[in-house]
């Protein structure tokens, strides 16, 4: 292919545009495509960062007919678009909007969307380039990633083919290693993009910026000077209308095993010797591989269910009382435990991973909690109130840092008390911070992989978690913590065997 | 809290500026970059609220700078305000007599520390806005030709004096069509032999796009004449077909390349806020600018 003339690297006004091509939608009439994926996919095109020709294909059970179906699609983005509504931007995509309606077993419905992908090569102009997104529940991965195989869609003579896969990756190693090993025998690894919308390419990004752009935290980055990490995934809600998938998979499966471990490799990780695809995962992996809760997994780790109660001014159900739920449900809604990285720069610094539904507020952060100065100029009274050093990442909402140290109180008595300083992405920068999603569909669409997990990170996390949940498969009773709170007594108590506290995010 | 100080100085401004934010109760603002808005008694009001409106969103420190008479003895009267409908803090400095020749020994001391300066002319720029007191302080100049009498005539003499972190604001209004061509020729990849653009007479964005064309296609472009002051279309022919992009609304466009369908496609005039947004978020040179503009003054 000729280079295009009017590019240039050094033009940055220009946006970064996806060639011509389709995004096929497995799933589109499902909750995650009508509220996040079609809103991003407008939210895209109204920014310009969508090529002309671009098409959205929906693959569905319903019997829709191409109006309604276009007019789902126009609610659905008009409901969850950020950016003001264009009748001129909608009608663009409007034009490139098919519909294929059939069972994922139906042969017919395959043949159709051969058929309709072909045509879309003529009419749009998407010269063979298609995108797969699987955003379907993982039991249908097989039948639909086969049928894929089956109908010659995976390869072409001309353009790429890319699949997206959601999380979660598998519920344990065994079934993550059948699923890698079912979407690897159709597409080749780099064509394989896993999504985890929770961990948006930003946020990836901004870690590795601020710990390997700056010289001033890698020295103190180290057990020499950091005492613990505590990293927090909170949200204020409960289950919701997700019973059917939730129970049986519970908090730790859900969160911990990919977000919550993918934020520990990146903060726990040696730098890269490139921000290549390959280099950052090696490092990644290396600390995967090297972390693993202690032996007493009693002793260090806690899960609990939400009970029923008031929070945030509103009075909610406890999980057992939620739809869909059977009484006899052991699964967690709180799950916490202690890992250790076995490298010499982590050696005796313990990573406290928690998350939860139902607790005090919506919060991602991670916070790195240094060690106390070694020998306090001061009496015993003037450092009272003053805590220990922390470096605060603030993931969500209001992305940021914030560091935590001591001051002294104005007047003449010597007294020190934390203080904080903070920094906010949003206001720092004369330009806001796109929408996870958009971020996911246009590294898809531009082949930009680097910082999706790999099959061997999804399989060393399960290997992290699975006996941890074995232990917890093991008991008959489960915990309870009052919705609203910050999580059960069990957790206060596996830090306060340490000697620590959880910070209140 | 609006502080107004007749007959002062920087340093008191300075104080007033502490005063202003402590009233406010010492909100946390980050500050992303000094604003200069160099302008007249005429022009003060849309370009500050222009300049207010971006620093909703982003807060900075924006300072406006009225050049009054240059006879008689040196004044200088200031507004400072901080909070109420702005995120950032605001300084209307008014000066005449003999300071007008030394508004930068004002502006200097009330500059963001170790942030960036930018300095935006909404009217009549000067010859050369580097060798500028003013201009000289900031790390990116905006002019803006199209608000001049004779636009052409005014991109060409600031181009001659061109220098890094120059910009004017018509290269800035032609980013939506940039994209479009660009976007055009991803999609068909045979080689251009030559074209046209067509807009009003006088328009320098349509001027600066035939240079940009130009300078990247190595083939020649024309500029037709058109009935609209905007660019109205540009042409581009190829071995395989015509390129052609033409504004058929306010807020849309029909585009059209060889090999599929044509199509109408989003093309929206942006608001002075929005293009200023553009050409703050980077704040190093513009190096494609500066072939452009070479382009245009050796053509």
């Amino acid at each position: 292919m000729v280079d295009n003339p009017l590019r240039d690297p050094r033009d940055r006004r220009l946006p970064r545009i996806a060639g011509p091509c389709s995004l096929i939608l497995f799933g589109v009439t499902g909750d995650l495509a009508k509220k996040k994926l079609i809103p991003a996919v407008y939210d895209l095109a109204n920014r310009g960062l969508l090529p002309p020709g671009f098409a959205l294909v929906g693959f569905a059970r319903q019997d829709f007919g191409k109006q309604a179906f276009s007019k789902m699609i126009k609610q659905a983005a008009k409901d969850g678009a950020r950016t003001p509504w264009s009748e001129t931007v909608w009608k663009q995509l409007a034009a490139g909007i098919r519909f294929v309606p059939g069972e994922f077993d139906d042969d017919d419905a395959w043949e159709r969307l051969g058929k309709t992908m072909e045509e879309l090569d003529r009419q749009q102009g998407t010269g063979g380039n298609h995108a797969f997104y699987l955003s379907i529940p993982p039991s249908l991965f097989p039948v639909v990633v086969s049928q894929i195989k089956k109908h010659g869609l995976a390869e072409s003579s001309q353009g790429w083919r890319r699949v997206v896969i959601e999380k979660p990756f598998g519920h344990d190693l065994a079934t993550a290693q059948e699923l890698n090993t079912i979407v690897a025998d159709v597409f080749p690894s780099q064509s394989v993009f896993r999504i985890d919308h929770y961990l948006g390419k930003e946020t990836v990004q901004n870690i590795l910026a601020f710990r390997f752009a700056n010289g001033m935290f890698e020295p103190i980055w180290n057990n020499h000077y950091v005492d613990h990490v505590q990293i927090t995934m909170a949200e204020d809600i409960g289950i919701g209308s997700r019973a059917g998938y939730y129970d049986g998979i519970g908090a730790a499966r859900d969160v911990i095993q990919n977000h919550l471990l993918q934020l520990m490799a990146l903060i726990a990780m040696e730098e890269p010797v490139s921000f290549n695809a390959k280099s950052l995962r090696i490092e990644k992996q290396k600390i995967l591989a090297n972390a693993r809760t202690p032996a007493r997994i009693d002793l260090h780790s806690a899960h609990a269910q939400y009970d029923g109660g008031w929070a945030g001014g509103e009075k909610v159900l406890g999980y057992l009382e939620e739809q869909g739920i059977p009484q006899t449900s052991t699964t967690e809604t709180y799950a916490a435990m202690r890992i250790d990285i076995s490298t010499r720069r982590w050696a005796g610094v313990p990573f406290y991973l928690r998350t939860g539904k139902r607790l005090g507020r919506r919060v991602t952060e991670l916070a790195v909690i240094f060690k106390r100065a070694p020998h306090q100029p001061f009496s015993k009274h003037d450092v009272e109130e003053l805590g220990q050093n922390a470096l605060v990442m603030r993931i969500q909402p209001d992305e940021g840092v914030t560091l935590r140290f001591g001051a002294k109180v104005p007047g003449t008595t010597m007294e020190i008390r934390d203080v904080n300083m903070d920094f906010a992405y949003g206001g720092a920068f004369v330009e806001s911070s796109p929408e996870a999603y958009e971020r996911l569909i246009l590294d898809v669409l531009l082949g930009d992989p680097p910082l999706f997990p790999h099959r061997e990170e999804v399989e060393l996390s399960w290997e992290i978690l699975d006996p941890v949940i074995e232990h917890w498969s093991k008991q008959k009773t489960i915990d309870t913590y009052p919705s609203g709170t910050w999580g059960p007594e069990s957790a206060d108590k596996m830090l306060a065997r340490d000697g620590r506290v959880w910070r209140r995010p | 809290m609006e502080i107004a100080l007749e007959k002062t100085n920087a340093a008191r401004i300075a104080r007033a500026l502490v005063k202003a934010r402590r009233a406010a109760g010492s909100p946390a603002m980050d500050m992303v970059l000094t604003l200069l808005v160099v302008t007249d008694d005429e022009e003060v009001g849309a370009a500050l609220r222009t300049a207010t409106t971006l620093s909703r969103e982003h807060p900075s420190r924006v300072i406006g700078v009225i050049l009054g008479d240059g006879r008689g003895a040196a004044e200088l009267n200031a507004k400072v305000r901080v909070g109420e409908s702005s995120s950032g803090e605001s300084i209307l400095l008014r000066i005449s007599g003999e300071l007008t020749k030394h508004a930068e020994s004002v502006v200097l001391p009330l500059l963001l520390p170790d942030s960036p300066v930018v300095v935006w002319w909404p009217g009549k720029p000067p010859t050369d806005p580097s060798a500028d007191a003013i201009g000289q302080l900031a790390q990116r100049r905006l002019t803006d030709a199209e608000a001049t009498d004779s636009p052409i005539r005014s991109l060409k003499s600031v181009g001659r004096h061109y220098a890094p972190g120059d910009t004017d604001l018509s290269w800035t209004r032609l980013t939506p069509w940039r994209a479009l061509l660009a976007a055009a020729l991803d999609q068909s990849t045979s080689k251009v032999s030559s074209g046209s653009v067509t807009a009003g007479t006088g328009n320098p964005a349509a001027t600066l796009l035939v240079a940009w064309l130009e300078s990247r296609l190595k083939v020649p472009i024309t500029l037709r004449k058109g009935d609209i002051e905007q660019i109205s279309s540009v042409v581009l022919h190829t071995a395989a077909g015509d390129v052609v992009i033409e504004r058929v609304g306010p807020t849309s466009c029909h585009f059209s390349v060889p090999g599929s369908s044509p199509r109408e496609v989003p093309l929206g005039a942006r608001t002075l806020a929005e293009l200023l947004a553009e050409d703050l978020r980077r704040l190093d040179a513009d190096d494609i600018y500066e072939a452009t503009i070479s382009h245009l003054l050796t053509s």
